[in-house]
């Protein structure tokens, strides 16, 4: 029962053949059995865990429960909670507890979720690997030698490892869906502007959006019903009305649910450099995916190839404005020694920060400086545009985008600490969904040469996202790599 | 060699709306330190700006006010630096794109009317405070200010005096507080200018290096340190130096400018748009009701004083200098019909000399202009004479008597009323003339001046509420002059 997806637990606990505050006892107990060679966890909180089972219990005997009353989940430690650290990863917010909540953190609290803790992560989401943290790195459920991926690596590990059934992420350049790749779960980066950015410790303003991890496409669609919404207090937030992710997904469609579906194949997507069994994992996917009625329709996206360079001119540009608040000054780490006010500064920063954000730090404060903004950012907005206005055109021929997630299944730990600009190419095919702003999401499709998940990862066009889940709720409903669990959490 | 002197004004006008330009949190000033500060102002992770049309609004205002282009699309920008008092060590600012666009202000100098160009207006959030004293070493900051909406109105170099300087600067004061958009309060900063300022050869097309003095809050400051700075630089120039382009401070104390930083030091502040915000869009609409709700404008008013009421352009303009000194105005000449004039002389006569005297606003002047009015009339309807009305609005400045009906109640009360019946004039002058015959016969013998000193005896006689022009008349009658 502990590895059933956030739809079955729900079944359980409406069914009353479970409580909240049973599942919640535990998983509290498989995260102690299984989180120390994880590390997917920089707070649990047991106490608040167990409240909130208990309330959500009460909301059960009142006849007040949902879709996701008294489901445990974790929320990536980069989204602000009152009552609970939220430290980014970072030594510099090591113990900075927030006074108020995120958008998509009250969104999950008022659906009913239990919190169960916050997940450990690139520092400050900059990473592919979940290496970077202050807290030390996560570890992958399929094998601890191997990274989760990242930047949402806690996240993606713990719902891998069935200590949670659902999680939260945040996507500035593919930050959930190579994760969930790599993990062997599913992730969606939703339409930029669909979940409020509020209470996000800003990463890449321009490219983060949060999003759900979770086991299934039909739970990614529940999490996301509750995380998505307008919010004044972001002036990017959209305000539109909002929609149930799930409605089309028990629509009964016969045998070939998917007929009439056009699937863009960019050939960009399946050229050099991707890992031999990754290609075979999608390949079948596809062939899958045509089975179930979809007809494949080739692509170019000439200028994706530019994704990578402009995603690390503008995401370090923005980062090394936001995380100037990081100064000693009001909160976070401070130098304990200093000589003058700015001594302070340069102790408090080189304290606080890890070497990955000082690298970004550097790249973006270099690019926005008076005579390179023309060559470097201002440009990187021109082609950012031209990438845009390619994915616009391709979506008068094709309904989604599908394709690796990643180039390669995961890597061991350190195999690219010593070489960032490796590290960086994992992000080649996910970087183009947060410069344009529009939907992605990676599901399960297979495994590697070392037995490593593979994610095949599905594209839409903007406020696409039910469309999207309703493609790999149907995929998955024909296949079960989704339900394929590590072995160290299996029953 | 002769010198001509450039300079050009950027002031800070702090907009007068109820919260901040990015967060729900109070500006009103005073308040105890970091007490109006929220989770934005204090840029706690996670915060976002969102913008407070209000403050646009006013933007709009001045755009208008000042014929300016509004742009239906301007642009947010970040401008980096660290300094403990800017919390999330970045100002939000509008950098390529402003909100308003050119215009230009029309001042009064000695040498006449004159119009200044302006470059822009931009929107943009203030600092915190750092606080210096009172803390042992360290240093305090109030986030209080940090985010109060400010309206940055940039001139072109147009002003060749520091007296055109502080001209332009107290008609964009009067602007400002005449549109309603900013308080004004020079001591609380809600109006602060710098000064660029630079000299050149009388004749010589290209612009001499300048220097910005920064953070004037005060006209006497402007004026003092423009002219100190103008002084400096020429001084260094035929002292064989060359100006070098830098930031400089006026210390009031020491009455001179000191250097902050030069241009070699100069931050760069990397601006780039701000990705937390939307590009600003007013669409013609918004503009349209901004307009509608405009006051009439400070010109206009005027020329329709000069018009309307027959006044001279310089009175029109002093009594446009602000809202409140001109609906005084207009509140007694409509109450007095015929009397515009006598009420213009009035008004920028004794009211303002006995408002400069008690340092008093117009708007917290003891005698409203009803009462004026009603002062006025008794002057129209020869009830008294000019010379005793200026005793009677003493009087009702002392707060002698209230209602609008107050100058009645003084004359009737101290008897003042105008003799005007000749009899009653012949009597006093008969006496006059038995009393002072020495006087009588040096008018008689030709001294030409004798007569005034009788037509003073005359009116000393009737405690001066004899018709001056009765007694003249009666006075000559009897002479047989």
């Amino acid at each position: 029962m502990l590895n059933a997806s956030i739809a079955e637990l729900s079944s359980a606990l409406h069914a009353k053949r479970l409580s909240s505050v049973e599942l919640t006892q535990a998983l509290l107990a498989r995260i102690a059995r299984l989180d120390p060679a994880l590390n997917a966890f920089i707070t649990v909180d047991p106490e608040r865990a167990l409240a909130d089972a208990k309330a959500a219990d009460a909301a059960f005997s009142a006849g007040a429960a949902g879709a996701l009353t008294g489901i445990p989940i974790a929320h990536k430690d980069i989204l602000a909670t009152s009552g609970m650290r939220t430290t980014c990863g970072s030594r510099m917010l090591a113990n900075y507890v927030s006074p108020y909540d995120a958008h998509v953190v009250e969104g999950l609290a008022r659906a009913g979720t239990v919190l169960v803790g916050k997940t450990n992560m690139d520092e400050f989401a900059m990473g592919s690997s979940s290496e970077t943290s202050h807290f030390g790195p996560v570890r992958n459920p399929w094998n601890p030698e191997y990274v989760p991926g990242g930047s949402s690596g806690g996240s993606a590990a713990a719902v891998a490892a069935r200590m949670v059934p659902g999680g939260t992420g945040t996507d500035t350049g593919g930050s959930i869906r190579q994760p969930a790749a790599l993990s062997g779960i599913c992730g969606l980066k939703p339409t930029y502007g669909l979940c409020s950015r509020y209470g996000l410790v800003a990463f890449a303003s321009s490219l983060d959006q949060a999003g759900p991890l979770a086991q299934t496409a039909r739970d990614l669609a529940l999490l996301l019903n509750a995380m998505a919404g307008h919010d004044p207090r972001d002036a990017t937030s959209l305000d539109r009305p909002g929609e149930d992710y799930t409605r089309t997904l028990d629509e009964a469609r016969g045998g070939r649910p998917l007929a009439g579906l056009r699937i863009g194949l960019p050939r960009e997507y399946f050229g050099e450099g991707i890992d031999p069994a990754v290609a075979a994992a999608v390949d079948a996917a596809l062939a899958e995916l045509c089975a179930l009625g979809a007809t494949t329709v080739p692509l170019a996206l000439p200028n994706v190839r530019l994704a990578v360079p402009v995603y690390y001119v503008i995401a370090p540009a923005e980062a090394s404005s936001n995380l100037s608040r990081f100064d000693g000054v009001r909160y976070g780490h401070r130098a304990a020694k200093y000589r003058d006010l700015t001594d302070m500064y340069r102790k408090s920063r080189a304290e606080g920060f890890g070497a990955e954000v000082k690298r970004r730090i550097l790249v973006g404060t270099y690019v926005l400086s008076h005579g390179y903004y023309d060559a470097y950012y201002l440009k990187a907005q021109q082609v950012r545009r031209l990438i845009a206005e390619e994915f616009r055109r391709a979506y008068r021929d094709c309904d989604v985008i599908a394709g690796p997630t990643a180039p390669t299944g995961a890597f061991r730990l350190g195999a690219m600490t010593d070489d960032p600009l490796q590290m960086y190419l994992n992000d080649i095919f996910t970087v183009a969904a947060n410069l344009i702003g529009a939907p992605a999401l990676s599901i399960p499709c297979g495994f590697d040469g070392n037995g490593m998940p593979v994610g095949l990862q599905i594209q839409g066009d903007y406020f696409a996202e039910a469309a999207m889940l309703d493609v790999a709720h149907r995929f998955q409903q024909a296949t079960d790599w989704h339900r394929r669990v590590p072995p160290m959490a299996a029953p | 060699m002769k010198w001509e002197v450039v300079i050009g004004l950027e002031t800070h006008a702090q907009l007068s709306t109820a919260s901040k330009i990015f967060s729900g949190a109070s500006t009103a000033f005073g308040a105890a330190p970091n007490t109006q500060a929220s989770a934005v102002d204090i840029a706690l992770p996670g915060v976002l700006p969102v913008l407070n049309r209000g403050a646009v609004e006013r933007a709009i205002r001045f755009g208008l006010a000042v014929g300016a282009t509004i742009n239906r699309m301007s642009v947010f920008a970040r401008k980096n630096y660290f300094y403990p008092d800017l919390p999330k060590g970045y100002q939000i600012s509008q950098y390529e794109i402003p909100v308003v666009q050119g215009g230009s202000l029309t001042i009064a100098t000695p040498q006449g009317e004159k119009t200044v160009r302006l470059t822009r207006a931009h929107l943009e959030e203030d600092a915190g405070k750092s606080l210096h004293e009172d803390f042992h070493g360290m240093t305090g900051i109030d986030l209080n200010r940090a985010g109060t909406p400010l309206l940055e109105i940039v001139s072109e170099p147009d002003m060749r005096s520091a007296a055109d300087a502080v001209a332009y600067a107290k008609m964009l004061h009067a602007l400002v507080r005449w549109i309603g958009i900013c308080d004004g309060n020079m001591q609380e900063g809600s109006f602060r200018c710098d000064a660029n300022v630079s000299v050149r050869p009388e004749g010589e097309p290209t612009l001499g290096t300048r220097c910005e003095i920064k953070n004037l809050n005060s006209f006497r400051f402007l004026e003092q340190a423009i002219e100190f700075e103008i002084r400096r630089q020429i001084e260094l120039i035929e002292g064989g130096g060359t100006v070098v382009q830098e930031t400089r401070l006026y210390d009031p104390d020491r009455h001179e400018t000191r250097s902050m930083r030069s241009k070699e030091d100069a931050q760069d502040y990397r601006y780039f748009p701000d990705p937390d915000l939307p590009p600003l869009a007013i669409d013609d609409a918004w503009v349209e009701r901004v307009k509608a709700l405009l006051p009439e404008l400070p010109d206009a008013m005027k020329a329709r004083f000069e018009s309307q009421y027959g006044l001279t352009p310089y009175d029109a303009r002093a009594l446009t200098a602000s809202r409140e000194l001109a609906a005084y105005f207009e509140t007694a000449a409509a109450a007095l019909p015929g009397g515009a004039k006598l009420a213009a002389n009035w008004v920028l006569g004794e009211v303002s000399a006995a408002l400069n005297r008690a340092s008093l606003d117009i708007a917290a002047a003891p005698l409203s202009s009803r009462q004026l009015a009603g002062l006025l009339a008794r002057i129209q309807d020869g009830t008294i004479s000019g010379k005793i009305a200026k005793d009677v609005f003493d009087a009702m400045w002392a707060g002698e008597a209230s209602g609008d009906d107050a100058a009645d109640a003084i004359i009737a009360a101290r008897g003042l009323t105008q003799i005007s019946d000749a009899g009653a004039i012949a009597e006093f002058i008969d006496a006059v003339l038995v009393a002072n015959p020495a006087i009588v016969a040096e008018y008689r013998a030709g001294k030409v001046k004798a007569f005034n000193a009788l037509v003073g005896k005359a009116m000393q006689a009737t405690k001066g509420q004899a018709n001056p022009a009765q007694v003249n008349a009666i006075l000559k009658d009897k002479l047989g002059a």
